[in-house]
C-alpha cells in the first residue's frame, strides 16, 4: 500500500532543490532588515546537506522560505528556489509562488516536509497523535479514513512506537520528548516527501535519544530515498549525518562543499573558529577552547581572591549522604487508576572537594535537577544529609531555618539553565545584580554600584550596560548576567544547572571558558550539572553519572572517559556524535531503550525492586553501583 | 471522567454550605430584625403597636432564638424545599420569587449568549488582523464599552429606545402583560423588551471578553504547533479553526465562571434603574427592610446558579481538554 503514495520518482537529472541568490528581508518598525543575502546551494535527490551556523545566521529563515512559512513580516526580495516537483514532473520556482496558493500547499507537507526542534510544543496539545499525523496524509493523498489510519499506524510502528495502535489515540502530553519527536517525524514522513527539512531535530533531546533519532532519520532516508536538509549548529551531528555541508554566517553562505573537504581543511575563518570552539574528548590536558568571540574577564578590588577564602582543602566542601526524594503521582485514567511513586533521587551520596569542579551527568528526568534543588533547600528531601563545610564549622544544611538559612545563602549560589526566564524582564541589569545585595543588606548604594560595575567587568560585559533591560542582550550575554548575579554575594560554592545547554556552540565555549577562569581566579567550587558529556569532560575534575535517581558510576574525568565500567556510562559515551570524521557514530550499535532501564542492565549491574545494590570502590577514586555482595575483585574477572 | 464529575459535585456541597452561612451572617449583621423595622414604620405612621401580636410573630418566626439556631432552621428548611416566609409580602418566599427568578435566569443566559455571539467573531477578527484598522477600531469600541458604567448606558438606551422605537420605558414586558398568564403575545413582548437589558448588561462583559479572546488567540497563534499545521499544508481557515481556535475555546468555556457573577451582579443595578421585574429590585428592598428569609433565599439562589455555572464550565473544560481529562494531577 505504501508504494501507491510514493511520490519520489526520478523526473529528471540535476538537483532536487536549488536555491539561487536568495535574499529575505524582515520589516521591523517599517524598516527592512536583511535576514538572508545571496544564499545559494543545492540538494540532490537522496542526498543529505547540512546547513550549519549559529542562531541568527539565517538557517531557519532559509528553511522557512523553502517551506513558504516565513513570518508575515518577512519578504523574499530576490532569488529563486527551484524545486523539482515530482507531481508536475518539472522544476518550479517556489520563491515566485504565493505561499497561500493551492499549488504551494500541495508542495508543503506533500513533497517537502519539516521536523522542528521543539517536540514539546510542535504538536497540538488537544489533538491525538493519530489525528495530527493522518491529517497530513488526508490533505495530500487520496486515502479513505480506514486506509489513512492504517497507514498512520504503520508509520508510527516504523518510527519506533512500541504500541502503534494505542499511540494513535494518545495525546502528546502522554508521551516523552523522544516519542514526540518520533511522532513529528512520522507526521513529516507520512506523505513520503522528496525532501525532508530537519530543523535542529535533536537539539532538545538527550544524547542517547538523539543517537536513536538520528539513526531513525538515516534509516528512513535510505529506505524512502528522500533528500535531507539538516539544519544544526552541532558539528558532531553534521559529521555523522551529512554528505555535504553549507556554512552560513550573518545571512550569507560563507563556505560550502563535501563533508570531508570541509572538515579536513576548512577555508573560511568562521568555520575554522567554530571547529575550535567545540569541546572534544581528545583535547590535550589544559587545552582551552577558542570561542568565536573572546571575552575578557577581570576581577576588581571588591571581589574576594582565593587567598582570602578560608577552608581546609582536605575536608570535603560539600558532602551529600544518602539523600532521597520520592514524588507521588496521582494516577490518571477514567476512574483514577493507581497512584504512582517516582523515586526522583534515591540514596545519593557524594563529596565535592574544595576548589574542584564536580560534574553530574545524566539524561533528563534522572533526578539531577531535583538533587540540586534539594541542596539549595528549594525542595525538602525525604531523608539523607547535606553537610556544608564553611571553613570553620560543618553546617547541617537541612537543619537551617530563618536567619541561619538566610546567612547560609551567601555561601552557595545557583546558575540557571534558561537565560531567558532566569532574569526578570522588568528589572535593569543593575537592579538584577543589586538585588542579592539588598536582600542581604550589604553595603550602601555606592558600594552596590561599584560592586555591580566590578561584576560586569568580571563577566566581560561593559558596565555601561547596567541601565539596560535583559531583552537587549543575547542569550550568552544574559547567561553572563546570570553568572554575575550568582557571584554578587561572593559565594564559595556555585551550582551550575545546565548553564550552557541553551546556548550556541560558539557562545557555549565563551561561557565555559568564563566559568573555568572564574573558578581559578576566585577559588570557587562548582557543582556542574549537564547532560552534555563533552561539556562535562571539558570543565569537570571528577564526574558522577546519574540514572533514574541513582549515581551509577563516579570517577575522575580521565578515568571515567578512558575506562568506563558501567553499561549506562558506556551507552552514554557511545551515543555522543563526535565532530570528527575519524570517529563516526556506530549506528548499528546504537543502544535501544534498554540502556537507560536499570532492570535491563546486565548482571551485576541490574537494579530491580527487590535486589539491593551498593556503591563500591573498584579502584581508588572510582566508584560503581553493583548488586549487593559483589566485590571489586569479582568485576575484574 | 465520571469520577471527576462526582468529585466536582461533592466539592460543591461545602462551598454552598459556606456560602449559606456567609449569606445568613451578612443579612443578620445590621442591628435589629424585620419586626423592629416593622414597628418603627408603624410608629412613624402614628399607628399603635400591638405588643402581643409582635411577640406572637417573634415566636412564630423564631426570631427570639439564637442566631445559629435560626440559621439551622433556615438551612434545613431549604433542603426540604421550604425557603421561609416573606414578612413584607406575607407570602412564602417561593411564591414571591417565582417568575422573577425565571426572568433573571433568562436575562443572564441571554446576556451570556449575546456576549459570545458578539465577542467571538470580533475577537477572532482582532487577533487574526492584529494592528489593522479594523482591529484598532473594534478595540476602541471595546474600550468604550468597558469604560461606560452599566446604569448610565441603561438610561441612555432607555431614552433612545423610547424615542426611536417607541418601546415603553423600563420593565421587561408591556404593562398589560404584567401578572397576566403566559401567552404567545407575552413572550413576544418579553423578547421585544429583553434586548435592552441584555445589551446594557452584556456590553462591559463583551468588551472584556473581546480583549481576553484576542490576547489568548494571539498567544496561541504564536505557538509552534500552528507553524507545524502550516507546514503540513493546511489552508489558513481550516488551520485557524482546528488548532488555535480549538485551544482558545478552553478559555472561552472557562470564562463562564467569571462571566456569571459579573452578569448577575451587574444585572441587579441595571434592574433597579430599568425597573425590571427580576430579582434585583426585590432583593434590594428585602435587604432594606430586613426581610431576612426573602433576601437570604434570593442570595442563595444566585449563589447556586453561579456554582452550577462554574460546574458546567468545568465539565465542559474536562470534555474539551484531554490534559484535564486524562492528566488530572499527574503533574508534579
Amino acid at each position: 500500500m505504501a508504494e501507491e503514495f510514493n511520490s519520489v520518482t526520478e523526473t529528471s537529472q540535476g538537483p532536487l532543490l536549488e536555491v539561487n541568490r536568495l535574499a529575505v528581508d524582515f520589516m521591523l518598525h517599517g524598516h527592512p532588515v536583511t535576514a538572508l543575502a545571496d544564499v545559494s546551494f543545492s540538494v540532490a535527490p537522496g542526498e543529505t546537506v547540512a546547513l550549519v551556523g549559529e542562531s541568527g545566521s539565517g538557517k531557519s529563515v532559509t528553511s522557512q522560505a523553502i517551506m513558504g512559512i516565513l513570518p508575515s513580516n518577512a519578504v523574499i526580495t530576490a532569488g529563486e528556489i527551484l524545486f523539482d516537483n515530482p507531481n508536475l514532473g518539472r522544476r518550479q520556482d517556489l520563491a515566485a509562488l504565493d505561499p497561500d496558493s493551492d499549488a504551494f500547499r500541495q508542495v508543503r507537507g506533500g513533497n517537502i516536509s519539516i521536523v522542528f526542534q521543539e517536540p514539546m510544543t510542535s504538536l497540538s496539545p488537544v489533538h491525538t497523535i493519530g489525528d495530527q499525523i493522518s491529517e497530513a496524509l488526508f490533505l495530500h493523498r487520496d486515502a479513505s479514513r480506514a486506509e489513512g489510519l492504517a497507514l498512520t499506524e504503520a508509520m508510527l510502528g516504523h518510527v519506533g512506537f512500541p504500541d502503534p495502535a494505542r499511540a494513535l489515540h494518545m495525546y502528546p502530553f502522554e508521551l516523552s520528548g523522544g516519542l514526540r519527536q518520533r511522532a513529528m517525524i512520522a507526521m513529516a514522513m507520512i506523505c513520503h516527501p522528496a525532501l525532508l527539512i530537519a530543523d535542529e531535530p535533536t537539539t532538545a533531546l538527550d544524547v542517547t535519544i538523539q543517537a536513536r533519532i538520528l539513526k531513525l532519520i538515516k534509516d528512513l532516508q535510505a529506505e524512502l530515498g528522500m533528500a535531507l536538509l539538516l539544519i544544526t549548529h552541532d558539528l558532531g551531528v553534521v559529521a555523522n549525518m551529512s554528505d555535504r555541508v553549507v556554512v552560513m554566517y550573518h545571512g550569507h553562505v560563507v563556505e560550502a562543499g563535501p563533508l570531508q573537504a570541509l572538515f579536513e581543511s576548512p577555508q573560511h575563518e568562521y568555520l575554522r573558529s567554530l571547529m575550535r570552539a567545540v569541546p572534544r574528548f581528545d583535547l590535550a590536558p589544559g587545552e582551552r577552547l577558542v570561542p568565536v568571540r573572546e571575552i575578557h574577564s577581570e576581577a576588581g578590588a571588591l571581589i574576594r581572591k582565593p587567598t582570602e577564602r578560608v577552608g581546609d582543602p582536605k575536608i570535603p566542601h560539600l558532602r551529600i549522604d544518602n539523600l532521597g526524594k520520592t514524588f507521588h503521582l496521582r494516577g490518571g485514567g477514567l476512574f483514577g487508576g493507581q497512584d504512582r511513586v517516582l523515586r526522583a533521587v534515591d540514596g545519593v551520596s557524594f563529596e565535592v572537594e574544595r576548589g574542584e569542579c564536580f560534574g553530574l551527568v545524566g539524561e533528563s528526568g534522572c533526578g539531577k535537577t531535583t538533587l540540586s534543588k534539594m541542596i539549595m533547600r528549594a525542595i525538602t528531601p525525604d531523608h539523607g544529609e547535606i553537610t556544608y563545610q564553611d571553613g570553620h564549622d560543618a553546617i547541617d544544611v537541612r537543619a537551617l531555618e530563618g536567619d541561619e538559612l538566610l546567612a547560609f545563602r551567601r555561601k552557595m549560589q545557583f546558575i540557571f539553565q534558561d537565560p531567558y526566564s532566569a532574569l526578570n524582564p522588568r528589572m535593569t541589569v543593575f537592579d538584577i545584580l543589586r538585588e542579592p545585595l539588598l536582600v542581604h543588606q550589604l553595603g550602601d548604594l555606592d558600594y552596590q554600584r561599584e560592586m555591580a560595575t566590578e561584576l560586569m567587568h568580571l563577566v566581560g560585559l561593559d558596565p555601561r550596560f547596567l541601565n539596560r533591560y535583559p531583552h537587549s542582550f543575547s542569550g550568552g550575554q544574559r547567561q553572563r548576567i546570570g553568572i554575575a548575579r550568582a557571584l554578587a554575594l561572593q559565594p564559595d560554592l556555585i551550582i551550575c544547572d545546565e548553564p550552557v545547554s541553551a546556548l550556541d556552540v560558539s557562545i557555549q565555549a565563551q561561557v565555559l571558558n568564563l566559568l573555568k577562569d572564574l573558578q581559578q581566579e576566585l577559588g570557587l567550587t562548582f557543582l556542574f550539572i549537564s547532560h552534555n558529556l563533552a561539556v562535562i569532560h571539558y570543565i569537570a575534575n571528577r564526574i558522577a553519572v546519574m540514572c533514574r535517581g541513582r549515581i551509577v558510576e563516579l570517577a575522575s574525568r580521565d578515568r571515567l572517559f578512558a575506562k568506563p565500567l558501567h553499561p549506562y556510562t558506556r551507552a552514554l559515551l557511545e551515543a555522543v556524535p563526535h565532530p570528527e570524521l575519524s570517529q563516526p557514530l556506530d549506528f548499528t550499535a546504537i543502544a535501544d531503550a534498554a540502556a537507560s532501564d536499570p532492570a535491563r542492565w546486565p548482571a551485576p549491574f541490574t537494579v530491580t525492586q527487590n535486589a539491593p545494590t551498593e556503591f563500591i570502590e573498584v579502584d581508588p577514586g572510582h566508584f560503581l553501583r553493583v548488586a549487593a555482595g559483589v566485590k571489586a575483585s569479582d568485576l575484574a574477572a | 471522567m465520571l469520577r471527576y464529575i462526582v468529585r466536582r459535585i461533592l466539592t460543591m456541597i461545602p462551598t454552598l454550605l459556606v456560602i449559606s452561612l456567609l449569606v445568613f451572617v451578612i443579612i443578620q449583621l445590621p442591628p435589629g430584625d424585620y419586626l423592629e423595622s416593622y414597628i418603627a414604620e408603624l410608629q412613624s405612621q402614628g399607628e399603635s403597636v400591638d405588643e402581643q401580636r409582635i411577640q406572637f410573630l417573634r415566636e412564630q418566626y423564631g426570631l427570639d432564638q439564637p442566631m445559629m439556631l435560626q440559621y439551622w432552621f433556615w438551612l434545613t428548611g431549604m433542603l426540604q424545599g421550604d425557603f421561609g416566609y416573606s414578612f413584607e409580602y406575607s407570602l412564602p418566599v417561593t411564591e414571591v420569587v417565582g417568575d422573577r427568578l425565571f426572568l433573571t435566569v433568562l436575562i443572564s443566559i441571554a446576556t451570556i449568549l449575546f456576549t459570545w455571539i458578539i465577542a467571538f467573531p470580533i475577537g477572532i477578527y482582532s487577533a487574526t488582523h492584529q494592528y489593522s484598522w479594523g482591529d484598532y477600531g473594534l478595540s476602541t469600541l471595546g474600550f468604550l464599552g468597558l469604560a461606560t458604567p452599566n446604569f448610565l448606558l441603561a438610561l441612555v438606551m432607555l431614552y433612545f429606545a423610547n424615542v426611536y422605537f417607541g418601546t415603553s420605558i423600563g420593565g421587561l414586558m408591556d404593562p398589560e402583560y404584567i401578572d397576566a398568564p403566559w401567552s404567545w403575545d407575552k413572550v413576544v413582548s418579553v423578547l421585544e423588551h429583553l434586548w435592552i437589558p441584555v445589551v446594557v448588561i452584556g456590553t462591559a462583559g463583551t468588551a472584556g471578553m473581546i480583549r481576553r479572546l484576542r490576547a489568548n488567540l494571539l498567544d496561541e497563534l504564536q505557538k509552534q504547533y500552528v507553524t507545524t499545521g502550516r507546514a503540513k499544508g493546511l489552508p489558513p481557515g481550516r488551520l485557524l479553526r482546528k488548532y488555535p481556535l480549538r485551544v482558545a475555546l478552553n478559555f472561552f468555556v472557562a470564562d463562564i465562571g467569571n462571566l456569571l457573577p459579573a452578569v448577575i451582579s451587574g444585572a441587579e443595578i441595571v434592574a433597579v434603574v430599568m425597573s425590571l421585574p427580576t430579582t434585583g429590585p426585590i432583593l434590594l428592598s428585602a435587604l432594606q427592610s430586613q426581610d431576612m428569609y426573602l433576601a437570604g433565599s434570593f442570595l442563595m439562589f444566585l449563589a447556586i446558579l453561579t456554582v452550577f455555572g462554574v460546574l458546567i464550565s468545568d465539565i465542559l473544560l474536562a470534555m474539551l481538554d484531554p490534559r484535564i481529562r486524562l492528566g488530572g494531577g499527574t503533574a508534579r
